[in-house]
C-alpha cells in the first residue's frame, strides 16, 4: 500500500506526467482508455492511488475507472517486475506443453501467474499467441523471445536475466 | 414530432417517432417482460428478456432499446420468443442462490415472477452459485451477489445519484457488482439513500432488518415503547396491502401499530413543524446577520452525508437543524421523559421512516441513543403481516397526544418542495404578519430543479428545490461557479423526495414502468395538507405548547441543545 501512495503522490515526476496526460485528453469523449494506457506506461501498473487521481481529474466515480481497469486484461493492478515474463498459452504452445513451462517458472520464482517477485526482478503473466508458433512452446521476457522451451531450460534463462540485471 | 404506425401482435398502434418497441407495446396494451430495464433509471438492453420478432430485423431484438419504424410488424409472443426467454431465465437461475423462501423479495421478485410465467425449470442447468460473500458491512444496505443477475439497475441508480459507489467489476463470468478496489460498501462513497435497493429486481440488495429488537421491546414489560411515523409513510404503507398507489392510510396505520403490542403512536409531522420553526428562524437570522448563504435544508440524511463526503466546502451552508427524526428522538428523551417521569433508558423509541439513510442517521454522534430503531415502511408492513392484522379492514384511529395534531406544512415534508413550502409559509408570516399566502405552487411537482423568487416585506427571497443527488450536484456546482444565486435551497436525496425513498414498498416493474409513483404518492400528502385546518407550522397548538413549556423560543439555548447538530467533512470519491 505504501508503494501505491507514493505512486500517486503530488509533485513527483510521474505525477506531473500523469497530470499532463489527463489535462491534454480530458475534453475528448471516451478518453479514459487512453489515459489508463498512458498511466500504465508511466507507472508500470495502475495502483488505486493512480486510479483516484484519474477519477478526480475526469470528475467520474472511482468505481467506473476501476470497472474499466478490471475489464481489460491489458491493465494491471499489481506492479510488474523489471523482467516481465509472458508465457504463451495459445493453442500451439499449449499442446506443446507451455503449461509445464509456466508451472516451472512459478516454482523457480515462488510466485503465481499475475504476480511479481518481492525483489521486483520478475513478474509472470500468460498471453495468447506471440506469433511464433513454429517455435512452440514460447515465452517472452521483455522484448526477447525464447522458443522450443523445456522445463529444464527455465532455470538457466532466469539466471542469465538475474546476472544481466545486476 | 411525427408519428410512426406499426403493428404489435397484429394490433395497430401509432406512437411518436423515436419510441422503442417496448413503449409502443404499452400503447397496444401488450406487456413485454423485462429485467434490466427500469423507467428513468436503466435502459441498456442487456438481459435479453424483452426479445421480440420484428420485421426488418435479422434475429430477435431487444424491445427496450429497439426503435420502431413505419410499417413495422412486431410479434412478442411467438414460440421463438418464449423459448428464448425461458432459456435466459434458466441460465440466470443456474447461478442464482435459490434461498427463495427466506428471501425478503419472496413473492415480490421479478426473476421469480417471470420464471413462474414462463415455466422456467430452476434445475434445467446444474445450479452453482458463484460463491460471493455477503457484504453487510454498511449500516443500511446489504449486498448478496449470489442472488445478483447483473442487470446493473443498481449501478445505474447509484450513478444517477451522482454517488457512483458501485460499478461492474471484471469481465465475463467473473463480472460482479462491487465498489472500487473491491472494498466493502461501508468504505465506499455510499450515502445510504437506498435507491439501489429500490432498483434491484431480485433479493441481491436489501436493507438491514431491524424488526427483531422492536418485537423484543414490545414484549419487555420494563420498556415503554413509542412509535412515531414520518409524513410519507401514510401515503405508501397501503401498497404493501395491495391498496391503490396514493391511498392515504394514516388512520389504519395508527390502528395497526397499536395492535402490534403495548405502545403509543405519535405523529412525526409534529417535529417537521418544529424543524420549520427552527429552520425559518435560522434563515431569517442568517439574512439579518449576513451569515453563510444560501442556507440548505438538512432534513435528509442521505443529502447531509453527500455534502460531508463530496462537497464539504458547503458544510457551513447546511442548516444546523436536526432532521425531524433527530428532533423527535431528542424531544422524547428530554421533554417527554421529564414531563412523564420516565427514565430515558426505559423508553424505547421506534421511528417509522420511508428511508434507508435514516438507519445510519440514528447512529450519528450527536443523535446516537435518541432513537433506538428506525423501521422502514416495508419493515412496518412485514410486522403488520406477521402479527396477522387485517390491515385493510381496520377502523381509522388517531395519533396519541401530546404529539397528534400537526399542520399541513408538516405533512408535505414527505415530497420534494414540501419543506421549502412549509418554511416559506412560516418565514413569510414571521417577516410580515399580514402575509396570507399559504400555497406556493412554483416549488411543487416532480421536476428535477425548481426555482422561484418571493418578495416578502420588501425582501426578495430566491429559492431552489432539487431532488435526486444528480440534480443536487448541479445546483451546488452552479452556486460554486457563480452561475446561480439563491438564499434558501431544499434538497432531498431521492428523486421525488421521501415518497420515493429507499425504504418504501417495492412495487412490480409492470406498475413502476407505467405509473407515476412519485406524483401519485405526493398527491396524497398535498390533499391531506389542503384538508388540514392548520396550514402553518407556527399555528399548531402542539408547537405553541412546546415553546411555552420547554424551549422558550425558536433558536433558544435550550432549542440548540436538543434540536440542533453539527457536521463533519469526510471526503470520499
Amino acid at each position: 500500500m505504501k508503494q501505491c501512495e507514493a505512486a500517486g503522490a503530488c509533485g513527483s515526476e510521474q505525477r506531473k506526467k500523469l497530470d499532463a496526460v489527463i489535462e491534454a485528453s480530458r475534453a475528448t469523449p471516451g478518453c479514459l482508455m487512453h489515459i489508463l494506457q498512458e498511466a500504465q506506461a508511466i507507472y508500470g501498473y495502475l495502483p488505486m492511488e493512480v486510479q483516484k487521481v484519474i477519477a478526480e481529474g475526469l470528475g467520474i466515480p472511482l468505481s467506473e475507472v476501476y470497472g474499466v481497469v478490471t475489464f481489460y486484461s491489458q491493465f494491471s493492478l499489481k506492479p510488474k517486475g523489471k523482467n516481465r515474463i509472458s508465457v504463451c498459452l495459445g493453442t500451439a504452445c499449449y499442446v506443446k506443453g507451455s503449461d509445464k513451462i509456466l508451472e516451472e517458472l512459478e516454482k523457480q520464482l515462488g510466485i503465481k501467474c499475475g504476480e511479481c517477485t518481492e525483489d521486483g526482478l520478475f513478474s509472470i503473466d500468460s498471453c495468447r499467441c506471440v506469433g511464433a508458433c513454429g517455435l512452440a512452446p514460447v515465452m517472452m521476457i521483455g522484448e526477447e523471445v525464447y522458443g522450443r522451451l523445456t522445463p529444464d531450460k527455465v532455470k538457466g534463462i532466469l539466471d542469465s536475466h538475474r546476472e544481466a540485471s545486476k | 414530432m411525427a408519428n410512426v404506425n406499426l403493428k404489435i401482435n397484429n394490433i395497430p398502434v401509432s406512437v411518436p417517432e423515436g419510441s422503442t418497441i417496448l413503449e409502443a407495446a404499452r400503447a397496444a396494451h401488450v406487456e413485454i417482460p423485462t429485467l434490466c430495464y427500469l423507467k428513468d433509471v436503466n435502459c441498456v438492453g442487456s438481459c435479453r428478456m424483452c426479445l421480440v420478432e420484428a420485421t426488418g430485423a435479422r434475429g430477435l431484438v431487444a424491445a427496450c432499446v429497439y426503435p420502431v419504424s413505419e410499417g413495422m410488424e412486431v410479434k412478442t409472443n411467438t414460440e421463438k420468443c418464449r423459448k428464448s426467454r425461458k432459456m435466459t431465465l434458466e441460465l440466470l437461475l443456474s447461478t442464482h442462490k435459490k434461498k427463495c423462501l427466506s428471501c425478503e423479495r419472496n413473492h415480490n421478485c421479478e426473476l421469480q415472477r417471470l420464471s413462474a410465467e414462463y415455466g422456467a425449470d430452476e434445475d434445467y442447468f446444474e445450479n452453482s452459485p458463484r460463491g460471493y460473500a455477503i457484504d453487510d458491512s454498511n449500516p443500511c444496505v446489504v449486498r448478496d451477489n449470489d442472488k445478483c443477475i447483473n442487470c446493473m439497475r443498481c449501478v445505474a441508480a447509484c450513478k444517477k445519484q451522482h454517488v457512483g459507489a458501485i460499478g461492474p467489476i471484471a469481465r465475463g463470468f467473473a463480472t460482479h457488482v462491487g465498489s472500487a478496489g473491491g472494498v466493502e460498501l461501508k468504505d465506499s462513497s455510499c450515502v445510504g439513500c437506498g435507491q439501489c435497493v429500490v432498483a434491484c429486481p431480485v433479493g441481491a440488495l436489501t436493507l438491514k432488518s431491524d424488526v427483531d429488537p422492536v418485537w423484543k421491546a414490545l414484549s419487555d414489560p420494563s420498556k415503554k415503547v413509542v412509535f412515531f411515523t414520518a409524513p410519507s409513510v401514510r401515503a405508501t404503507l397501503g401498497e404493501v396491502f395491495d391498496m391503490p398507489v396514493g391511498t392515504n392510510v394514516e388512520g389504519k396505520m395508527v390502528a395497526a401499530i397499536r395492535r402490534l403490542g403495548d405502545c403509543e403512536v405519535f405523529n412525526m409531522d409534529i417535529t417537521a413543524d418544529l424543524t420549520i420553526m427552527e429552520e425559518a428562524t435560522e434563515l431569517l437570522n442568517r439574512i439579518k446577520n449576513k451569515g453563510t448563504m444560501p442556507m440548505f435544508t438538512s432534513c435528509c440524511p442521505g443529502w447531509v452525508k453527500f455534502v460531508e463526503q463530496s462537497f464539504p466546502e458547503f458544510i457551513p451552508n447546511l442548516s444546523t437543524c436536526k432532521s425531524p427524526q433527530g428532533m423527535f428522538g431528542g424531544l422524547l428523551k428530554t421533554y417527554y421523559c421529564e414531563k412523564h417521569g420516565i427514565d430515558p433508558k426505559d423508553l424505547f423509541v421506534v421511528s417509522v421512516i420511508p428511508c434507508s439513510a435514516k438507519k445510519h442517521e440514528i447512529k450519528r454522534p450527536q443523535l446516537e441513543g435518541d432513537v433506538d430503531v428506525a423501521l422502514t415502511t416495508r419493515e412496518l408492513g412485514s410486522m403488520i403481516k406477521t402479527a396477522g392484522i387485517k390491515f385493510t379492514e381496520l377502523e381509522d384511529e388517531a395519533f396519541d397526544d401530546p404529539f397528534a395534531t400537526c399542520s399541513g406544512g408538516g405533512t408535505i415534508f414527505g415530497a420534494t418542495g414540501g419543506v421549502m413550502e412549509a418554511a416559506l409559509r412560516v418565514a413569510a408570516k414571521m417577516l410580515d404578519g399580514k402575509f396570507e399566502v399559504v400555497d406556493f405552487p412554483e416549488v411543487r411537482g416532480v421536476s428535477p430543479i425548481k426555482e422561484a423568487t418571493y418578495t416578502v416585506a420588501g425582501i426578495p427571497v430566491r429559492v431552489a428545490v432539487a431532488s435526486g443527488l444528480e440534480n443536487a450536484a448541479t445546483v451546488l456546482n452552479d452556486i460554486k461557479s457563480g452561475k446561480k444565486q439563491y438564499d434558501f435551497v431544499e434538497i432531498m436525496a431521492c428523486p421525488g423526495g421521501c415518497v420515493n425513498g429507499g425504504g418504501q414498498p417495492t412495487l412490480p416493474d409492470s406498475i413502476r414502468n407505467s405509473a407515476d409513483l412519485k406524483g401519485l404518492r405526493a398527491k396524497a400528502l398535498y390533499t391531506s395538507d389542503k384538508e388540514n385546518k392548520i396550514r402553518l407550522s407556527s399555528d399548531s397548538p402542539v408547537i405553541e405548547t412546546l415553546y411555552k413549556e420547554y424551549f422558550g423560543a425558536p433558536n433558544s439555548h435550550k432549542a440548540h441543545e436538543v434540536l440542533h447538530t453539527s457536521y463533519k467533512a469526510n471526503p470520499k470519491i
